[in-house]
């Protein structure tokens, strides 16, 4: 036995908390311009880039990616590093995942409302956004993962195989339902075809809501629920119904 | 439809990988203990640091930890 000493790295779990809040006001109020439009449908006329169909996808990738995503990524490098008695794996990787999440978030922001979507609900980002969605999430994953390998703690917790099977499954996902081809710079074709296509497609936006909404949130609650009680709640069954209801 | 049988086999592939890793995790006695994991996520590691400025880091949210290695 050797003593050890490490640090955990909290600044970047404190960024993703701020661009939680940040983007979830941002999304919201977009939501609540859209829910507006319902009441006074004529209230943005003349102004494209404010038209219902631009900014609705704005609205959803916004709550689900900037807000939810950021969520996911502050939980679970908080907990990740508390469970595996480990720094995460890189401070680089940490701060690529950090900064890249945003600059995808900032051109999904300004690309919608110019009209720039495929129009695949959930997926609505041109191909340039989803290459770099695959690529900051592959560093995501990579930087889980190193820190798994590098952990202090023999046990893998509960937890941490949600946070791996959300990585895994997210990437199929995305990666297999935005395959396309590029024509232009912001213009790409799926290759998938009519029914095919619209199979992906659900067979992509039914699991994403899976994957991304509710796994990492199971195991988040895996490890932030019995603290916040401080005693064993995992071990409740009322508990562990609600964690899949939700 | 036909593409259905693409997205069963990723699925299916995903699938089995996982439950290798489940199994392999298993027999290698990680979870022969059910009961002292849950405990200790309970227990925070991170050492309290007081007031004094010459005992503060550099920087505040990086807290020094002790732990001793697991062999």
């Amino acid at each position: 036995m050797e003593v050890q000493q490490f640090s955990y790295d909290n600044q970047i779990v404190k960024k993703f908390i701020y661009a939680t809040l940040f983007w979830g006001i941002i999304g919201m109020l977009v939501g609540l311009l859209l829910a507006l439009m319902f009441l006074f449908p004529n209230i943005t006329d003349g102004i494209s880039w404010l038209s219902f169909g631009r900014l609705r996808p704005l609205h959803t990738n916004a709550v689900i990616f900037a807000f939810v995503g950021n969520a996911i990524f502050a939980g679970v490098y908080y907990s990740t590093q508390r469970l595996l008695k480990a720094r995460m794996f890189s401070d680089f990787l940490s701060k690529l995942n950090f900064w890249g999440w945003q600059a995808i978030i900032v051109s999904a922001a300004i690309t919608l409302p110019l009209g720039y979507t495929t129009s695949k609900e959930y997926a609505e980002l041109e191909w340039p956004i989803d290459i770099a969605i695959a690529v900051i999430w592959v560093a995501f994953g990579w930087n889980l993962i190193g820190t798994m390998i590098k952990r202090r703690q023999r046990h893998l917790y509960v937890a941490i195989w949600f946070y791996l099977a959300t990585f895994v499954t997210v990437a199929v996902l995305h990666i297999f339902n935005s395959l396309e081809l590029p024509i232009s710079a912001l213009k790409s074709y799926s290759v998938y075809a009519g029914v095919q296509d619209a199979l992906v497609q659900w067979w992509y936006g039914h699991n994403a809501v899976a994957f991304f909404l509710t796994t990492p949130f199971l195991g988040l609650m895996y490890y932030f629920v019995p603290k916040a009680a401080n005693r064993l709640t995992i071990y409740c069954t009322p508990l562990y119904r609600i964690g899949h209801k939700i | 439809m036909s593409v259905i049988y693409v997205l069963l086999t990723i699925s299916i592939v995903v699938a089995v990988v996982f439950f290798a890793a489940f199994i392999f995790s298993v027999k290698s006695g990680q979870y022969d203990d059910s009961y002292t994991p849950s405990v200790r996520i309970l227990f925070e590691d991170e050492l309290v640091i007081q007031k004094d400025k010459k005992t503060l880091p550099n920087n505040k949210n990086e807290l020094p930890i002790s732990k001793r290695k697991q062999s």
